[in-house]
């Protein structure tokens, strides 16, 4: 079993063709139904579907609002290490790149905790470069140990693991697992990944699989847009999310659709995608898995993250940084050396009065460690 | 007012439960409780946060609601067992809403691991609120198993569809005789009003209120629909029925004989 099993059946599907037998009225169609087909799912991704924009609005708006509640989710993303031994084209981490390479000792990883805690988020996401020689499992697992005092939710976002490591993090208390596959398209995956293991695009297609075997309570994925056609890639994206729900239904699934940004390597998006067009990937999610976690990170800046709000947004970072010690240790090299650029800058507090007055209750906590 | 629900010695008069879930601030949470005069809640122990430097939901219940934690976020009875046990060691009290789901895509929850979370809970000393897919025979062993009242719901988590297992509820209602109280699928108050119609001791709801436009207004409605629905049920519906009664009945002439 494997989601490379759907991938394959629909890698070389012609979009011209199928775009071509989508009619207005199947559009408008699966806007009043539930358990939308693939096919249904794939007309909301369609150019056509871009004139059903605000109709998708109302209906993904509604779903959110009945699964999820006025409520939002927030989290910060916590950086333990940048080294990596990937080169990867699009990434500020990438191997080649003349950054200052940092790991966190466990006293640094402490105090980063402390900070990000003193403003009451108790979900963390700890993220590494790819090193499995740098950042080792027992080191995460460390680290997870001393964050355990100060969150009730910990998430990792590393390097692929086997289904025993998952388990061993488990374990110890991680019970999020964020992995993207950057890039469905096996052709540009390929070319975006030029060596270091994550070229092994199976092992880290089947990473959220090996998580949920391993009992993670929720599982992220993604797709980082600007590599692939975003069609058919928030197409791909759609179906993998599905694929876990269908097999892993005691797993809380989600999604994130990340968009290229600025970064050390100076890598620019090879498809460009518009503020409209994410906003056409989040809608037809939405509608086609109405239980979806969506995320959107700091990333996109802060009006259009206010305005995705409320087209199906579930979860959000707030007040992050993007470079190892960030937050109380090293905050002069955010601009140099982060993994990305972050458009938005706004603390927690800003956040959370942004929500309140938007009518969004923010959430700081919804999980305890058992 | 002599009609109330007693449950572990507590003396139920409002028969509306209300989540707490979902609700755009704790505040308008706090004023709907308050409004419906709610005097159960349940509380999600995931989503208490006893050393908050924010907001403690904990702190905007209302002193007359009886607390009733669920164990939301459990995937078998061993996590809602420990859920359990957390509640009560962090002082939130002893009435635990097993809420057991392993299905996130209708939150239908998983009757098995419910009946064995209920049978250790109870030997445990909690008063037990079993939530579940309406099942007599499941039921009738949760009751055996020592559950204080059974929970089947109406519609999936959140669907606001309505009660559309009425007729497994009536069998419940008819057979189980510790309380039946609906939760979770309820949309409309005029929902809430037919579950109580039907002989259901009470209530819970949770979207319907929290995501209407002016949640303190709906969660008075849904209030006052759950008090006529119980009156009307004590009050002895008369049977419905598709035709007028035949103004000369085929057994008239039988009246006869009466003298």
């Amino acid at each position: 079993m494997s989601f490379y099993d759907t991938y394959s059946r629909y890698k070389d599907l012609e979009l011209e063709e199928v775009f071509h037998s989508i009619s207005p009225v199947s559009i408008f169609n699966s806007l009043k139904g539930n358990n939308l087909s693939v096919e249904q799912f794939f007309g909301l991704l369609s150019p056509q579907a871009e004139n059903n924009l605000e109709s998708m609005a109302q209906r993904a708006h509604a779903l959110t609002r009945n699964y999820f509640g006025n409520t939002m989710q927030l989290y910060a993303p916590m950086y333990l290490s940048n080294y990596c031994d990937n080169t990867c084209l699009y990434c500020g981490f990438n191997l080649n790149n003349n950054i200052r390479r940092r790991r966190l000792t466990l006293e640094e990883a402490e105090k980063e905790a402390r900070f990000v805690s003193s403003s009451g988020l108790k979900h963390i996401l700890i993220l590494t470069g790819e090193s499995r020689v740098s950042s080792p499992v027992s080191y995460i697992q460390d680290c997870v140990t001393i964050l355990r005092k100060y969150f009730t939710s910990i998430s990792i976002e590393v390097y692929p693991l086997a289904e025993n490591e998952y388990a061993q993090l488990v374990a110890q208390g991680v019970d999020g697992l964020t992995i993207y596959q950057e890039v469905y398209n096996e052709q540009v995956y390929a070319k975006m990944h030029i060596s270091g293991p994550k070229q092994d695009y199976r092992f880290r297609l089947d990473a959220p699989e090996r998580g949920a075997k391993a009992k993670m309570r929720s599982i992220s994925i993604g797709a980082l847009l600007g590599l692939g056609d975003w069609r058919r890639e928030a197409f791909l994206l759609g179906l993998h999310a599905k694929y876990l729900q269908d097999n892993f239904p005691d797993v809380e699934i989600g999604i994130s659709v990340p968009r290229i940004q600025p970064q050390v390597g100076g890598f620019k998006p090879i498809s460009p995608v518009s503020d409209r067009n994410v906003v056409q990937i989040i809608l037809a999610l939405r509608i086609f898995l109405p239980r979806l976690g969506i995320t959107i990170s700091t990333r996109e800046n802060p009006e259009f993250r206010e305005n995705l709000i409320a087209l199906g947004i579930t979860r959000m970072s707030a007040g992050s940084v993007t470079n190892v010690g960030g937050y109380a240790l090293y905050r002069e090299e955010n601009d140099q050396f982060s993994q990305f650029k972050i458009q938005d800058q706004r603390t927690i507090d800003e956040i959370k009065t942004v929500l309140e007055k938007r009518g969004y209750q923010p959430v700081f906590k919804d999980w305890l460690y058992l | 007012m002599g009609d109330f629900l007693e449950i572990a010695g507590e003396k139920i008069n409002n028969r509306l439960f209300i989540g707490t879930g979902k609700f755009s601030s704790y505040l308008i949470m706090k004023q709907a409780l308050t409004e419906a005069k709610a005097q159960v809640a349940t509380v999600a122990l995931r989503r208490v946060d006893a050393g908050s430097k924010t907001e403690n939901i904990m702190d905007y219940i209302p002193p007359e609601c009886q607390v009733m934690i669920n164990t939301s976020g459990a995937r078998d009875a061993d996590e809602a067992v420990r859920i359990a046990r957390l509640a009560k060691a962090a002082g939130s009290g002893n009435w635990i809403k097993i809420e057991v789901i392993r299905d996130n895509k209708y939150l239908l929850p998983d009757n098995i691991e419910t009946l064995r979370a209920v049978e250790v809970l109870v030997k445990e000393g909690f008063t037990v609120f079993p939530y579940m897919s309406p099942d007599l025979s499941i039921a009738r062993r949760m009751v055996d198993a020592g559950a204080r009242a059974i929970m089947p719901l109406g519609s999936p988590i959140g669907s606001n569809r309505g009660i559309k297992t009425r007729e497994l509820i009536e069998i419940l209602v008819s057979e189980i005789k510790v309380p039946i109280i609906v939760d979770a699928g309820l949309g409309k108050p005029s929902e809430a009003c037919e579950c109580m119609e039907l002989g259901c001791a009470a209530v819970l709801v949770n979207t319907a209120i929290a995501v209407s436009q002016d949640p303190v207004s709906m969660a008075k409605a849904f209030s006052q629909a759950v008090c006529a629905g119980r009156l009307a049920y004590l009050s002895g519906i008369p049977l419905a029925g598709k035709f007028a009664d035949a103004s000369s009945p085929l057994t008239g002439f039988l009246r006869e004989d009466k003298k």
